[in-house]
Protein backbone atom coordinates (compact mmCIF):
# COMPACT_ATOMS: atom_id res chain seq x y z
CA UNK A 1 0.00 0.00 0.00
CA UNK A 2 1.38 3.47 -1.05
CA UNK A 3 1.67 6.03 1.76
CA UNK A 4 -1.16 8.33 -0.16
CA UNK A 5 -3.59 5.00 -0.33
CA UNK A 6 -2.98 4.23 3.21
CA UNK A 7 -3.57 8.27 4.25
CA UNK A 8 -6.28 8.57 1.68
CA UNK A 9 -8.01 5.38 4.10
CA UNK A 10 -7.28 7.19 7.00
CA UNK A 11 -9.09 10.33 5.95
CA UNK A 12 -11.99 8.27 4.72
CA UNK A 13 -12.12 5.79 7.88
CA UNK A 14 -11.80 8.76 10.38
CA UNK A 15 -14.94 10.80 8.80
CA UNK A 16 -16.67 7.61 8.91
CA UNK A 17 -15.98 7.08 12.38
CA UNK A 18 -16.69 11.01 12.95
CA UNK A 19 -20.10 10.11 11.47
CA UNK A 20 -20.58 7.16 13.73
CA UNK A 21 -20.00 9.07 16.66
CA UNK A 22 -21.91 11.57 16.43
CA UNK A 23 -24.80 9.06 15.44
CA UNK A 24 -24.35 6.93 18.13
CA UNK A 25 -24.31 10.31 20.80
CA UNK A 26 -27.05 10.96 19.44
CA UNK A 27 -29.47 7.91 19.52
CA UNK A 28 -27.46 6.66 22.85
CA UNK A 29 -28.91 9.90 24.11
CA UNK A 30 -32.05 9.79 22.87
CA UNK A 31 -32.34 6.72 24.29
CA UNK A 32 -31.14 7.48 27.74
CA UNK A 33 -32.51 11.12 28.20
CA UNK A 34 -34.15 11.46 31.42
CA UNK A 35 -37.33 13.42 31.55
CA UNK A 36 -37.58 14.85 35.64
CA UNK A 37 -40.86 14.61 36.41
CA UNK A 38 -42.31 17.18 39.81
CA UNK A 39 -44.67 15.23 41.87
CA UNK A 40 -47.36 17.42 42.42
CA UNK A 41 -49.53 17.66 45.11
CA UNK A 42 -51.81 14.95 44.59
CA UNK A 43 -49.19 12.00 43.95
CA UNK A 44 -49.80 9.84 47.09
CA UNK A 45 -47.32 6.79 46.13
CA UNK A 46 -45.01 5.88 42.98
CA UNK A 47 -44.98 2.48 41.68
CA UNK A 48 -43.79 0.46 39.00
CA UNK A 49 -45.71 -1.50 36.13
CA UNK A 50 -43.45 -4.48 37.10
CA UNK A 51 -45.06 -4.64 40.86
CA UNK A 52 -48.34 -6.55 38.93
CA UNK A 53 -45.77 -8.78 36.67
CA UNK A 54 -42.15 -9.79 37.23
CA UNK A 55 -41.71 -10.61 33.74
CA UNK A 56 -41.34 -6.71 33.16
CA UNK A 57 -39.46 -6.02 36.87
CA UNK A 58 -36.49 -3.69 35.35
CA UNK A 59 -36.86 -3.79 32.41
CA UNK A 60 -37.00 -1.09 29.85
CA UNK A 61 -40.71 -1.28 30.41
CA UNK A 62 -40.75 -1.26 33.93
CA UNK A 63 -42.66 2.47 33.76
CA UNK A 64 -43.18 4.25 36.63
CA UNK A 65 -47.12 4.29 38.03
CA UNK A 66 -48.15 7.64 39.44
CA UNK A 67 -50.66 7.03 42.71
CA UNK A 68 -52.87 10.09 43.22
CA UNK A 69 -54.67 8.29 46.51
CA UNK A 70 -58.01 10.77 47.28
CA UNK A 71 -59.04 12.47 50.77
CA UNK A 72 -61.98 10.36 50.84
CA UNK A 73 -62.94 7.00 48.78
CA UNK A 74 -64.53 6.49 45.65
CA UNK A 75 -63.79 5.30 41.87
CA UNK A 76 -60.21 4.42 40.62
CA UNK A 77 -59.38 5.73 37.30
CA UNK A 78 -56.44 4.68 34.57
CA UNK A 79 -54.93 7.78 32.58
CA UNK A 80 -52.35 5.78 30.10
CA UNK A 81 -49.81 8.28 28.51
CA UNK A 82 -47.65 6.96 25.78
CA UNK A 83 -48.77 4.37 24.96
CA UNK A 84 -47.46 5.79 21.42
CA UNK A 85 -44.77 7.59 22.49
CA UNK A 86 -44.70 9.83 18.98
CA UNK A 87 -48.19 11.54 20.07
CA UNK A 88 -46.35 13.98 22.76
CA UNK A 89 -49.54 16.07 23.74
CA UNK A 90 -51.09 12.13 25.33
CA UNK A 91 -48.08 12.25 27.06
CA UNK A 92 -48.30 15.90 27.87
CA UNK A 93 -51.29 16.02 29.89
CA UNK A 94 -51.07 12.89 31.61
CA UNK A 95 -47.27 15.06 32.82
CA UNK A 96 -49.82 17.78 33.87
CA UNK A 97 -52.53 15.33 36.17
CA UNK A 98 -49.16 14.14 37.71
CA UNK A 99 -47.44 17.80 38.41
CA UNK A 100 -50.92 19.64 39.08
CA UNK A 101 -53.75 17.59 40.21
CA UNK A 102 -54.98 16.88 43.71
CA UNK A 103 -57.52 14.42 44.05
CA UNK A 104 -60.29 14.55 46.44
CA UNK A 105 -62.15 12.16 45.77
CA UNK A 106 -61.16 8.47 44.53
CA UNK A 107 -58.22 7.54 42.82
CA UNK A 108 -56.29 8.54 39.32
CA UNK A 109 -53.21 6.42 38.44
CA UNK A 110 -51.22 7.91 36.02
CA UNK A 111 -48.60 6.39 33.65
CA UNK A 112 -46.83 8.82 31.34
CA UNK A 113 -44.30 6.49 29.43
CA UNK A 114 -46.94 3.36 28.86
CA UNK A 115 -44.81 1.34 26.33
CA UNK A 116 -41.21 3.07 27.78
CA UNK A 117 -38.75 1.18 25.01
CA UNK A 118 -41.33 3.10 22.28
CA UNK A 119 -40.06 6.47 23.80
CA UNK A 120 -36.56 5.70 23.07
CA UNK A 121 -36.20 5.90 19.36
CA UNK A 122 -38.00 7.63 16.52
CA UNK A 123 -39.70 6.39 14.11
CA UNK A 124 -37.04 4.84 11.29
CA UNK A 125 -36.71 6.77 8.47
CA UNK A 126 -38.77 9.51 9.56
CA UNK A 127 -36.43 12.26 10.10
CA UNK A 128 -38.23 12.99 13.45
CA UNK A 129 -36.38 14.78 16.04
CA UNK A 130 -35.20 12.73 18.77
CA UNK A 131 -36.52 15.25 21.37
CA UNK A 132 -38.22 18.09 22.20
CA UNK A 133 -38.56 21.00 24.62
CA UNK A 134 -41.23 23.17 26.58
CA UNK A 135 -40.11 26.68 27.71
CA UNK A 136 -41.60 26.91 31.51
CA UNK A 137 -41.40 29.74 33.70
CA UNK A 138 -38.42 27.89 35.07
CA UNK A 139 -36.41 26.98 32.60
CA UNK A 140 -36.90 24.52 29.57
CA UNK A 141 -37.60 20.94 29.69
CA UNK A 142 -36.48 18.34 27.17
CA UNK A 143 -38.39 15.59 26.45
CA UNK A 144 -37.94 12.60 24.65
CA UNK A 145 -39.94 12.34 21.33
CA UNK A 146 -40.85 8.48 20.84
CA UNK A 147 -42.31 6.32 18.38
CA UNK A 148 -45.27 4.26 17.59
CA UNK A 149 -43.62 0.95 18.02
CA UNK A 150 -41.48 -0.95 20.79
CA UNK A 151 -37.74 -0.47 20.08
CA UNK A 152 -36.48 -3.09 18.05
CA UNK A 153 -33.28 -3.17 20.19
CA UNK A 154 -35.61 -4.64 22.77
CA UNK A 155 -38.10 -7.12 20.88
CA UNK A 156 -36.96 -8.36 17.86
CA UNK A 157 -37.86 -10.19 15.25
CA UNK A 158 -40.86 -9.84 13.69
CA UNK A 159 -42.97 -12.16 12.19
CA UNK A 160 -44.63 -12.14 8.73
CA UNK A 161 -47.80 -11.90 10.42
CA UNK A 162 -49.06 -10.92 13.47
CA UNK A 163 -51.74 -13.32 15.18
CA UNK A 164 -53.11 -11.31 17.66
CA UNK A 165 -53.55 -13.41 20.93
CA UNK A 166 -56.52 -14.30 21.86
CA UNK A 167 -58.67 -13.26 18.99
CA UNK A 168 -56.48 -15.02 16.28
CA UNK A 169 -56.62 -11.72 14.31
CA UNK A 170 -54.72 -11.08 12.09
CA UNK A 171 -52.55 -8.00 12.33
CA UNK A 172 -49.53 -5.96 10.00
CA UNK A 173 -46.25 -7.50 11.17
CA UNK A 174 -44.51 -4.54 12.45
CA UNK A 175 -47.66 -3.97 15.44
CA UNK A 176 -46.78 -6.70 17.23
CA UNK A 177 -44.61 -4.06 18.71
CA UNK A 178 -47.62 -1.59 18.72
CA UNK A 179 -48.86 -1.60 22.71
CA UNK A 180 -52.29 -0.51 21.13
CA UNK A 181 -52.76 -3.73 19.15
CA UNK A 182 -51.22 -6.45 21.73
CA UNK A 183 -54.45 -6.11 24.41
CA UNK A 184 -54.74 -7.89 26.63
CA UNK A 185 -51.23 -8.98 26.07
CA UNK A 186 -50.27 -12.49 27.38
CA UNK A 187 -47.54 -14.18 30.64
CA UNK A 188 -45.64 -15.55 27.88
CA UNK A 189 -45.63 -13.68 24.60
CA UNK A 190 -43.85 -11.20 23.00
CA UNK A 191 -41.93 -7.84 24.99
CA UNK A 192 -45.07 -6.16 24.01
CA UNK A 193 -47.78 -8.56 25.03
CA UNK A 194 -45.92 -8.56 28.23
CA UNK A 195 -45.76 -5.13 28.90
CA UNK A 196 -49.98 -4.93 27.92
CA UNK A 197 -50.77 -8.06 30.61
CA UNK A 198 -48.92 -6.48 33.19
CA UNK A 199 -51.36 -3.44 32.72
CA UNK A 200 -54.53 -5.98 32.81
CA UNK A 201 -52.97 -7.23 36.17
CA UNK A 202 -52.84 -3.88 37.32
CA UNK A 203 -56.22 -2.61 36.18
CA UNK A 204 -57.95 -5.89 37.65
CA UNK A 205 -55.88 -5.98 40.95
CA UNK A 206 -56.18 -1.78 41.20
CA UNK A 207 -59.84 -2.28 40.80
CA UNK A 208 -60.10 0.55 37.94
CA UNK A 209 -63.24 1.70 37.13
CA UNK A 210 -62.51 3.45 34.11
CA UNK A 211 -59.56 3.58 31.94
CA UNK A 212 -58.42 6.06 29.15
CA UNK A 213 -55.68 5.45 26.48
CA UNK A 214 -54.11 9.50 25.76
CA UNK A 215 -53.71 9.50 21.64
CA UNK A 216 -52.80 11.86 18.61
CA UNK A 217 -53.51 10.81 15.41
CA UNK A 218 -52.60 12.15 11.93
CA UNK A 219 -55.41 14.50 10.17
CA UNK A 220 -54.92 11.93 7.26
CA UNK A 221 -56.66 9.14 9.60
CA UNK A 222 -60.99 9.05 9.72
CA UNK A 223 -60.76 8.36 13.83
CA UNK A 224 -59.19 11.73 14.96
CA UNK A 225 -60.75 14.32 17.48
CA UNK A 226 -62.92 12.03 19.03
CA UNK A 227 -63.53 9.37 22.38
CA UNK A 228 -63.67 5.79 21.17
CA UNK A 229 -65.45 4.10 23.79
CA UNK A 230 -66.18 0.25 24.74
CA UNK A 231 -69.59 -0.47 24.60
CA UNK A 232 -69.91 -0.31 28.56
CA UNK A 233 -69.04 3.18 27.90
CA UNK A 234 -71.17 4.09 25.82
CA UNK A 235 -73.67 6.26 27.44
CA UNK A 236 -70.38 8.06 29.38
CA UNK A 237 -68.57 8.60 26.03
CA UNK A 238 -71.41 10.63 24.64
CA UNK A 239 -72.78 12.30 27.45
CA UNK A 240 -68.30 13.77 27.56
CA UNK A 241 -68.71 14.70 23.92
CA UNK A 242 -71.59 16.47 24.34
CA UNK A 243 -70.79 18.49 27.77
CA UNK A 244 -67.35 19.47 26.23
CA UNK A 245 -68.55 20.59 22.62
CA UNK A 246 -71.55 22.44 24.72
CA UNK A 247 -69.43 24.44 26.85
CA UNK A 248 -65.40 24.05 26.12
CA UNK A 249 -65.71 25.67 22.47
CA UNK A 250 -63.87 22.43 20.62
CA UNK A 251 -65.81 19.43 18.46
CA UNK A 252 -64.83 16.33 19.84
CA UNK A 253 -67.24 13.20 19.16
CA UNK A 254 -67.71 9.63 19.92
CA UNK A 255 -67.04 6.63 18.75
CA UNK A 256 -68.13 3.19 19.40
CA UNK A 257 -65.12 0.35 19.28
CA UNK A 258 -66.16 -1.92 17.22
CA UNK A 259 -66.68 -5.38 18.11
CA UNK A 260 -64.24 -7.48 16.15
CA UNK A 261 -61.45 -5.12 16.15
CA UNK A 262 -59.14 -6.61 18.28
CA UNK A 263 -55.87 -5.78 19.99
CA UNK A 264 -57.17 -1.97 20.93
CA UNK A 265 -57.08 -0.81 24.28
CA UNK A 266 -60.61 0.44 23.86
CA UNK A 267 -61.64 -3.00 23.47
CA UNK A 268 -59.69 -4.79 25.02
CA UNK A 269 -59.80 -3.66 28.25
CA UNK A 270 -62.89 -3.65 28.93
CA UNK A 271 -63.48 -7.19 27.31
CA UNK A 272 -61.00 -8.63 29.94
CA UNK A 273 -61.55 -6.30 33.40
CA UNK A 274 -64.56 -4.72 34.92
CA UNK A 275 -63.47 -1.25 33.97
CA UNK A 276 -65.12 0.95 30.84
CA UNK A 277 -62.51 1.69 28.46
CA UNK A 278 -61.66 4.86 26.36
CA UNK A 279 -59.22 6.22 24.31
CA UNK A 280 -59.03 10.13 22.90
CA UNK A 281 -57.71 11.27 20.06
CA UNK A 282 -56.66 14.70 19.18
CA UNK A 283 -55.26 16.03 15.74
CA UNK A 284 -51.17 15.41 15.68
CA UNK A 285 -50.18 17.37 12.04
CA UNK A 286 -46.80 16.24 12.69
CA UNK A 287 -47.59 12.91 12.08
CA UNK A 288 -49.11 13.32 8.42
CA UNK A 289 -47.45 11.89 5.69
CA UNK A 290 -47.71 14.71 3.36
CA UNK A 291 -46.06 17.12 6.00
CA UNK A 292 -43.43 19.80 5.28
CA UNK A 293 -40.44 19.73 7.49
CA UNK A 294 -40.44 17.75 10.25
CA UNK A 295 -38.72 19.76 13.09
CA UNK A 296 -39.31 20.13 16.46
CA UNK A 297 -41.51 23.63 15.96
CA UNK A 298 -43.40 21.53 13.94
CA UNK A 299 -44.36 19.78 16.62
CA UNK A 300 -45.23 22.05 18.79
CA UNK A 301 -47.01 24.37 16.58
CA UNK A 302 -48.65 21.92 14.69
CA UNK A 303 -48.71 24.40 11.32
CA UNK A 304 -47.84 22.82 8.19
CA UNK A 305 -48.51 24.36 4.83
CA UNK A 306 -48.47 21.13 3.22
CA UNK A 307 -51.07 19.77 5.35
CA UNK A 308 -53.28 22.55 4.70
CA UNK A 309 -52.97 22.07 1.05
CA UNK A 310 -54.02 18.10 1.48
CA UNK A 311 -56.99 19.65 3.23
CA UNK A 312 -57.87 21.86 0.39
CA UNK A 313 -57.84 18.77 -1.91
CA UNK A 314 -60.18 17.28 0.76
CA UNK A 315 -58.03 14.39 2.30
CA UNK A 316 -58.13 15.10 5.35
CA UNK A 317 -60.36 14.04 8.28
CA UNK A 318 -59.99 17.19 10.68
CA UNK A 319 -59.71 20.73 9.37
CA UNK A 320 -56.24 22.67 9.47
CA UNK A 321 -55.68 26.22 8.44
CA UNK A 322 -52.43 28.24 9.30
CA UNK A 323 -52.95 28.59 12.61
CA UNK A 324 -52.26 24.95 12.79
CA UNK A 325 -52.37 22.96 15.68
CA UNK A 326 -50.50 23.90 18.90
CA UNK A 327 -49.56 21.49 21.40
CA UNK A 328 -51.77 23.55 24.24
CA UNK A 329 -54.49 22.94 21.73
CA UNK A 330 -54.02 19.26 21.41
CA UNK A 331 -52.67 18.81 25.30
CA UNK A 332 -55.41 20.95 26.86
CA UNK A 333 -58.61 18.69 24.75
CA UNK A 334 -56.97 15.48 26.63
CA UNK A 335 -57.09 17.52 30.12
CA UNK A 336 -60.38 18.55 29.36
CA UNK A 337 -61.54 15.76 28.82
CA UNK A 338 -60.42 13.58 31.17
CA UNK A 339 -61.80 15.77 34.03
CA UNK A 340 -65.08 15.78 32.16
CA UNK A 341 -64.92 12.20 32.25
CA UNK A 342 -64.53 12.35 36.08
CA UNK A 343 -67.38 14.19 36.25
CA UNK A 344 -69.73 12.64 34.24
CA UNK A 345 -69.09 9.55 36.21
CA UNK A 346 -69.30 10.76 39.38
CA UNK A 347 -72.70 12.11 38.40
CA UNK A 348 -73.41 8.65 37.31
CA UNK A 349 -71.60 6.85 40.08
CA UNK A 350 -72.41 8.80 43.18
CA UNK A 351 -71.30 5.66 45.18
CA UNK A 352 -68.07 5.59 43.49
CA UNK A 353 -66.94 9.43 43.06
CA UNK A 354 -64.16 11.08 41.00
CA UNK A 355 -63.29 14.37 42.02
CA UNK A 356 -60.22 16.04 40.69
CA UNK A 357 -58.97 19.74 41.16
CA UNK A 358 -55.86 21.70 40.16
CA UNK A 359 -55.42 20.11 36.65
CA UNK A 360 -55.69 23.08 34.27
CA UNK A 361 -58.93 22.84 30.91
CA UNK A 362 -58.56 23.56 27.49
CA UNK A 363 -58.95 27.16 27.81
CA UNK A 364 -56.66 27.81 30.27
CA UNK A 365 -53.82 25.15 28.82
CA UNK A 366 -53.95 27.47 25.84
CA UNK A 367 -53.98 30.68 27.41
CA UNK A 368 -51.00 30.28 29.38
CA UNK A 369 -49.18 27.36 27.94
CA UNK A 370 -48.13 24.03 28.74
CA UNK A 371 -44.88 25.50 30.71
CA UNK A 372 -47.13 27.35 32.84
CA UNK A 373 -48.27 24.22 34.44
CA UNK A 374 -44.51 22.34 34.33
CA UNK A 375 -43.30 22.71 38.12
CA UNK A 376 -39.59 24.04 38.87
CA UNK A 377 -37.32 20.76 38.92
CA UNK A 378 -34.69 22.46 40.87
CA UNK A 379 -37.03 23.60 43.59
CA UNK A 380 -38.36 20.37 43.66
CA UNK A 381 -37.29 18.10 47.12
CA UNK A 382 -35.63 14.83 46.21
CA UNK A 383 -38.36 12.59 47.18
CA UNK A 384 -40.66 14.68 45.18
CA UNK A 385 -38.92 14.23 41.91
CA UNK A 386 -39.16 10.98 39.55
CA UNK A 387 -37.90 10.45 36.09
CA UNK A 388 -38.94 8.51 32.78
CA UNK B 1 -31.03 -17.43 19.71
CA UNK B 2 -31.68 -16.07 16.22
CA UNK B 3 -31.23 -12.98 17.99
CA UNK B 4 -27.24 -14.20 18.36
CA UNK B 5 -27.40 -15.95 15.33
CA UNK B 6 -28.53 -12.16 13.96
CA UNK B 7 -25.75 -10.21 15.88
CA UNK B 8 -23.20 -12.78 14.78
CA UNK B 9 -23.72 -12.12 11.31
CA UNK B 10 -23.93 -8.46 11.71
CA UNK B 11 -20.29 -8.59 13.18
CA UNK B 12 -19.38 -10.53 10.04
CA UNK B 13 -21.11 -8.67 7.57
CA UNK B 14 -19.13 -5.32 9.37
CA UNK B 15 -15.58 -7.05 9.38
CA UNK B 16 -16.33 -7.93 5.73
CA UNK B 17 -16.57 -4.50 4.78
CA UNK B 18 -13.68 -3.62 6.71
CA UNK B 19 -11.67 -5.74 5.02
CA UNK B 20 -12.84 -4.89 1.43
CA UNK B 21 -12.37 -1.22 2.81
CA UNK B 22 -8.44 -2.45 3.38
CA UNK B 23 -8.09 -4.29 0.16
CA UNK B 24 -9.97 -1.45 -2.24
CA UNK B 25 -7.85 0.95 -4.29
CA UNK B 26 -10.30 4.07 -5.02
CA UNK B 27 -11.34 6.77 -2.55
CA UNK B 28 -15.01 6.11 -4.10
CA UNK B 29 -14.94 2.75 -3.00
CA UNK B 30 -13.36 3.80 0.74
CA UNK B 31 -16.21 5.90 1.24
CA UNK B 32 -19.26 3.80 -0.06
CA UNK B 33 -17.43 1.03 2.81
CA UNK B 34 -17.27 3.20 5.13
CA UNK B 35 -21.13 4.87 4.97
CA UNK B 36 -22.21 1.18 4.67
CA UNK B 37 -20.33 0.22 8.00
CA UNK B 38 -21.87 3.08 9.90
CA UNK B 39 -25.44 1.29 10.64
CA UNK B 40 -24.03 -1.98 10.92
CA UNK B 41 -21.76 -0.66 13.76
CA UNK B 42 -24.39 1.11 15.51
CA UNK B 43 -26.48 -2.13 15.50
CA UNK B 44 -23.82 -4.25 16.74
CA UNK B 45 -23.28 -1.68 19.40
CA UNK B 46 -27.13 -1.67 19.78
CA UNK B 47 -27.27 1.91 19.34
CA UNK B 48 -29.89 1.93 16.71
ZN1 LIG C 1 -51.89 6.50 18.96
Amino acid sequence: MTTRLLAQKIVVAALGLALFVSAGISFHRSRNLAEPVVLGPGVTSVKKLGEYFAAIRGTVNDCNLYFMEGREPGGTMLVLGGSHAEEPAGRLAAWLFVENGTVEKGRVIVALSANRSASTMTRLGGAYPPDFTIDTPSGPRMFRMGDRWTNPLDQWPDPEVFIHYPSGQELAYVDIRNLNRTWPGRPNGTFTEKTAFAFMEMIRREKVDVAIDLHEAELQYPVISTIVTHQRGQELATMVSMMLTDNEDFKIGTEFSPLTLHGLSHREIGDHSPAISLLFEAPEPFLDATRGITSREQLLTGKDEFVVKAGRHGLLFEEIDEKGWPIAVRVGRHTSSILQVAETWSEDNPAKPLAISGVPRYAEVIEKGVGAFLQDVTKAGKDRLAYE
Amino acid sequence: MVTLFYYALVAFVSLLLVVNLVRSRSWERDVLYVIVLVPFLLRLLRLK
